[in-house]
């Protein structure tokens, strides 16, 4: 087996690739990281999510990769032009846990699962289906997708690692 | 950034004599720096977004609202725990609730000394929530800290200062983030003309 390429990709950033190259980014915690893959072409997309909505930006120039709302339609535009079909793609996504408890939190204490809402409304709204998700609780994540094949894998420190 | 500096040393000069009481045992300091970083390379200060560190976080209330984060490698918080409590030395990567309980005490009481002598300095209020505790990936947790700045842009500013525990090497970070809004309050109370 070769070593594949990986694409990192940051926070509040997304990227796609072809072509068994592998989309990775590294330490998710209230953020979630959301991937679409067309298994026809073998494309994947990958977005690090920050945010929920981009109603709540005060930024003079928006990243649109940062929010929910803005980072899906981005990510489908990108994936279209590496000839993804729009029709065809799936969707899974982990992250967006609440890395620290508090008592009568705030509401950005709940950022986590506002992130995991948002991103399952934004596909919603583009009808693609949702296979699987690891997401919640109060862990960190690391995840990767391999754009041949689809797999999602997922790193933690509590629980090693799993594929979805 | 100079005055933020200043504010940050004395902040930390406080904090590391709190600990080096706790510790009994001289604990230096390096001078803080004050930088607008981009998100990504604020984990790189510990050693990447990927690290595995033992941090305890605080919101700061009042005046100049922010997040704190104490943050320490296993291998310190190790030394800590067997040094000041005399914990015996338990598995590599397991915490029992006690020793979680001591560490986050113990970030509890260095930042509250952080921030009663930054209240003391700028004359401003400054409360810290109770603190929390949480081991995993340095992104993961740094992140949470980063919200606020998260709708204002991709950079946050950062005091950042390294505790280094006599010869031992146990190296400790203090990472102060001033809300966004706190800057501004956080200057005129140091009489330093904001634009």
């Amino acid at each position: 087996m070769t070593e594949s390429t990986i694409v990192k990709v940051g926070m509040a950033d997304l990227n796609v690739a072809s072509g068994g190259a592998v989309l990775k980014t590294t330490g998710l915690g209230s953020c979630v990281g959301v991937t679409l893959f067309d298994p026809a072409v073998k494309a994947a997309g990958m977005a690090h999510i920050m945010l929920p909505s981009s109603e709540i930006a005060r930024e003079g120039q928006l990243n649109i990769a940062k929010y929910a709302d803005t980072a899906l339609p981005e990510l489908i535009r990108r994936m279209k032009s590496i000839g993804a079909d729009p029709k065809r793609l799936v969707a899974k996504m982990a992250g967006g846990a609440q890395m620290f408890a508090f008592a009568g939190g705030s509401d950005s204490m709940r950022i986590g699962p506002r992130n995991v809402e948002s991103t399952k409304l934004a596909l919603e709204s583009f009808g693609i289906p949702l296979l699987a998700e690891d997401t919640g609780a109060n862990y960190g994540r690391t995840v990767e997708i391999d754009s041949g094949t689809g797999i999602f894998t997922i790193r933690s420190v509590q629980f090693g690692v799993k594929e979805i | 950034m100079d005055v933020l500096r200043e504010v940050g040393n004395i902040g930390a000069g406080n904090a590391a004599t709190a600990m080096s009481r706790l510790l009994n045992k001289p604990v230096d300091m390096a001078v803080p720096t004050v930088s607008l970083l981009p998100f990504e390379e604020i984990s790189e200060r510990v050693g990447g977004s990927e690290a595995i560190v033992v941090a305890i976080f605080l919101r700061v209330d009042g005046d100049a609202p922010g997040n704190m984060f104490f943050i320490i490698s296993k291998d310190s918080a190790r030394r800590i725990l067997q040094g000041l409590l005399s914990f015996e030395a338990g598995e590599e990567d397991e915490y029992t609730e006690m020793e979680l309980s001591a560490l986050c005490e113990i970030g509890n009481i260095l930042a509250g000394s952080y921030l009663s002598s930054l209240g003391d300095l700028t004359g401003l209020y400054m409360s810290p929530s109770v603190p929390s505790i949480a081991v995993d990936m340095a992104g993961a947790i740094l992140s949470y800290g980063l919200l606020q700045f998260g709708t204002m842009g991709d950079d946050a500013l950062l005091i950042d200062t390294t505790f280094l525990e006599g010869n031992q090497e146990a190296e400790g970070h203090f990472f102060l983030i001033p809300d966004p809004e706190s800057f501004e309050k956080l200057f005129r109370s140091l009489g330093v003309p904001v634009e």
